[in-house]
């Protein structure tokens, strides 16, 4: 009674970083539809296994879509065809019977593969090294109710704080920008009173540091926005760049 | 007996943290530089103690299997974090929060432990909320608080349904903020593959560059494991894919004891399984359990209808359905302790009243939620995670209830250490869910991320300085000395021989296998021959494995077989010690249930007399048993009961 479904697959095979890439072809068959993605991975990997093959390399942790570690470019979307999910929780009934998939590792000059469908995502990590925190260090800090915070700040702020860095936004804009990612961390520690101490300070240098990193720019084209997982708002980019004017006008 | 010393402080049990704290030795800032601390974990335990070591001067190298230190299972916690700051007023305290977690341990936690935790508690939710953690606020702009299982007050601070993950996004960003500093540097994708021991103390590392395939030596004045719990031990659990438990496995080789190793908690509101190539779990977390109202069938031939599809649970009157957790526990009803809850769930299913296709399911109902407060208030508390339940099983729960199984969710046990965090390796400290300490037998709700941030803020950066004051004039070494150099000669040969086998079978295969056996026998119902049978047959995983395992692939460059199948002979060992424990605690506990031990109405039965004691696993060589030690748990502040949740 339970419904299945069989596919092709053509996956982005690579050995390491400066190897040649290539599209392989495979079958999968009787899938069921309430598998999630990743576990139609799995079933394809088994079958690669038991033909004594080199199964495909992908990242995936949690699988409940929080440590933003999946990725996948599926049929032309990051974390593929559903809305507002990421690749582990995407499921096969999002699929048909009889389709092809395309799935590739995100593509962008600061992402570079590792191997198969993994990339080096420690860009991320540098911009947030560069100052996506506050200056505060363990002890000697005051109760926490001493400075009340307004609700719709503490929630605009845990919109913003929802980013997962899994790299859907860079991956889908044309540019290869990430200013959905350091907009989301600024914004989500300047609407709050203990992060907006140093926000200046802060904007300046993970643009900075983004920059340098090999990201591109920002055109506006929304695409970060509707693909990303987490629904962070464009808004967001807007903050940052007020943030980031207002602060080199002091300069 | 003299392997296991506590060092619980003398004094009343409230001074005893400060009365250490006052005493214990320190490390001045210029001799904090020449000292170099191994941590393994970027968790809410290591990324907090890494960054909290860091700001406080020490040389700090850290340690993660992942891209980045941002992705540690930590982050998927959904409901919670307590604290005994007493907000809204309800009568919370200190001692509150302490007795309730060792009532919630079922009286097998260690007091000056617990004590300890619950007295830095408020710590936590300053720092974090100085770090810029958003946690939820009231309209006048103060932190809100809900409620979870065994406790009568509001005392859980949270983020959403997200906490978890702005935890350790707080953690991660002070960590980042040292990494820029200089203090700590970052190894991803980097994986413990032993400890090595230079006379009797632990200092250093070898590391496994998941990337390369080359192994590393790594030095440091001391080693802290902060790598997480052994649930994956059973193939399918809450964990993430990659949790593991071997850097526990690997220090209890090298003389490390194991503590507890059959406390494993058992969450009772996940995603039921939907079929054989299911590779995880999914959790719904415990807050859901404020409003939702868990029901099964009152008659079996409801039960049966929905099993075949026949009828809907929306279709069964309010007076056919049996509300069985407010039936039994009027007190606590839907809020009891997770392991009471786990088996009350399963009692029904075996009664045959489950719902599901599989008929192992219970529903968690949000009726009368929505009718009470309105379909907005419930959205605003736990859109989230209706969002994701809809996405996995295509049902929209604000219209039909979910359907909810129990899961393996959390260890309690893990590396034994004393009051300092300290294991039985001089020099080797465990910290969050890898070691033992503050669960007992039973977790409760929203401690989880309570302990791993306590120990890694607050209890571990002093504690390691009163080890590390008497090795202020210990030199760094190269790592060239003959210890880093055996060591590394046996992780590389432990390697080849897998690579070697080149057999039939998957990692995934065996692990599935390992996990079924664990699941019946070592699972919520445990039985003298149920546990005797399954050391039997995990001792023929192990066989099997070490004959017949494929690794596709080289031993250089990335290998994920290879990692999965390293990490899976640690989950053999793990398991064995799992079934040894369970089998030698004749008695039921918090998340350990002997079928044989229960009370008339089917409640844990302990045995204090004959178990009130810590159960320390000694590792004896390879194809000899473990020897069991025993630390005695002496209650002083607290009278041992039967926990009475009615």
């Amino acid at each position: 009674m339970e419904k299945t479904i069989n596919l092709t697959l053509k996956v982005w095979r690579q050995n390491g970083p400066r190897e040649k890439g290539r599209f392989e072809t495979y079958k999968v068959s009787n899938i069921s539809i309430d598998s999630s993605f990743l576990e139609m991975m799995d079933i394809l990997n088994e079958q690669l296994i038991s033909e004594n093959k080199e199964p495909v390399a992908f990242d995936h942790d949690c699988r409940e879509g929080i440590c933003g570690m999946c990725s996948l470019y599926i049929n032309g979307r990051p974390h593929g065809p559903d809305d507002d999910v990421t690749t582990c929780q995407l499921h096969m009934r999002k699929f048909q019977d009889g389709q092809t998939v395309t799935i590739e590792p995100w593509r962008s000059a600061a992402f570079p593969v590792i191997k198969d469908l993994i990339v080096n995502r420690s860009a991320f990590d540098q911009i947030i090294a560069a100052g996506g925190y506050v200056s505060v260090s363990t002890g000697g800090v005051p109760d926490a109710n001493a400075i009340p915070i307004p609700k719709v700040d503490a929630d605009e702020s845990m919109d913003a704080a929802s980013c997962i860095g899994c790299g859907a936004c860079v991956a889908a804009c044309k540019n290869g920008s990430a200013m959905l990612f350091v907009s989301a961390k600024v914004s989500h520690l300047a609407l709050l009173p203990q992060g907006r101490v140093e926000g200046a300070r802060r904007a300046k240098a993970m643009v900075a540091k983004m920059d340098e990193l090999g990201f591109g720019n920002c055109t506006n084209t929304g695409a970060c926005e509707v693909e990303c997982p987490k629904n962070i708002s464009l808004s967001n980019i807007a903050r940052l760049n007020r943030e980031f004017l207002s602060a080199k006008l002091k300069d | 007996m003299s392997k296991l010393n506590a060092r619980i402080p003398e004094g009343p049990l409230a001074q005893k943290w400060t009365n250490y704290k006052d005493h214990q030795k320190l490390v001045n800032p210029a001799n904090k530089r020449k000292l170099d601390v191994i941590v393994v974990g970027t968790g809410l335990a290591g990324g907090a103690a890494a960054a909290s070591l860091g700001e406080m001067g020490f040389n700090v190298k850290n340690f993660t299997i992942q891209d980045s230190p941002r992705r540690a299972h930590s982050i998927a916690a959904q409901g919670g974090i307590n604290a005994a700051k007493n907000y809204p007023n309800d009568g919370d305290s200190v001692f509150r929060l302490f007795y309730d977690t060792i009532k919630g341990g079922d009286y097998r936690a260690r007091e000056a432990n617990v004590h300890r935790l619950a007295e830095v508690s408020n710590n936590i939710i300053d720092q974090c909320v100085a770090q810029g953690v958003p946690f939820a606020r009231e309209y006048g702009g103060l932190l809100d608080n809900r409620s979870f299982g065994g406790a009568q007050v509001s005392r859980t601070f949270y983020a959403k349904g997200q906490t978890g993950q702005q935890l350790l996004l707080g953690a991660y960003q002070a960590l980042m903020r040292q990494v820029n500093a200089g203090t700590v540097k970052m190894y991803t994708r980097t994986e413990l593959v032993d400890i090595v021991i230079v006379d009797g103390k632990a200092r250093g590392i070898i590391a496994r560059d998941l990337v390369t395939g080359e192994l590393q030596r790594h030095f440091g004045h001391a080693v802290v494991l902060a790598t997480g719990g052994y649930g994956n031990t059973f193939f399918l659990s809450t964990n993430a894919m990659g949790s593991n438990g071997s850097a526990a496995i690997k220090a209890y080789h090298k003389g490390a004891m194991f503590a507890n190793p059959c406390y494993a908690q058992i969450h009772p509101t996940c995603i039921p399984v939907h079929g054989e190539f299911q590779s995880k779990l999914t959790l719904m977390s415990e807050s859901l359990r404020n409003d939702g109202r868990i029901w099964v069938p009152k008659k079996k031939e409801d039960a049966e209808a929905i099993r075949a599809g026949k009828m809907k649970p929306t279709q069964i009157a309010e007076e056919d359905r049996d509300y069985y957790l407010e039936r039994r526990y009027p007190a606590f009803g839907n809020l009891v302790p997770r392991d009471v809850a786990s088996r009350a769930a399963k009692e029904r299913c075996d009664a045959g009243y489950g719902v599901g296709a599989t008929g192992l399911a219970v529903y968690l109902d949000f009726k009368s939620a929505i009718e009470r407060l309105g379909q907005k208030t419930i959205e605003a508390r736990y859109g989230n995670l209706f969002q994701m339940y809809y996405k996995i099983v295509d049902e929209n729960p604000y219209e039909t209830p979910m359907m909810i199984y129990p899961a393996i969710h959390y260890t309690m046990g893990g590396i034994w250490v004393d009051y300092e965090l300290q294991t039985t390796i001089p020099g080797l400290f465990a910290a969050g869910e890898a070691n033992f300490s503050d669960h007992g037998a039973n977790r409760l709700g929203a401690s989880a991320l309570m302990q791993g941030l306590a120990d890694g803020y607050f209890v571990l950066p002093y504690t390691i300085q009163n080890y590390l004051a008497d090795d202020i004039r210990t030199p760094r070494m190269t790592g060239n000395e003959p210890e880093f150099v055996e060591a590394e000669k046996a992780v590389k040969a432990r390697f080849e021989k897998l690579m070697n086998i080149k057999g039939k079978r998957s990692v995934d295969s065996l692990h599935k296998e390992l996990g079924l056996v664990m699941w019946d026998f070592v699972g919520m119902g445990r039985t003298k021959e149920g546990l005797e049978h399954a050391i039997q047959r995990i001792a023929e995983i192990k066989k099997e494995f070490w004959s017949n395992v494929r690794i596709p692939g080289n031993i250089t460059g990335m290998n994920i077989e290879l990692e999965k199948a390293s990490r899976l002979a640690d989950f053999i060992e793990i398991g064995n010690l799992m079934a040894r424990d369970a089998l030698k605690r004749e008695e039921s506990c918090g998340g350990h249930f002997r079928e044989e031990y229960q009370t008339e109405e089917g409640e844990a039965l302990r045995q204090d007399d004959k178990f009130a004691y810590v159960g320390c696993w000694e590792y004896k060589g390879e194809n000899a048993e473990p020897e069991l030690h025993k630390e005695e748990l002496v209650y002083e502040a607290v009278k041992m009961v039967q926990r009475n949740y009615k």
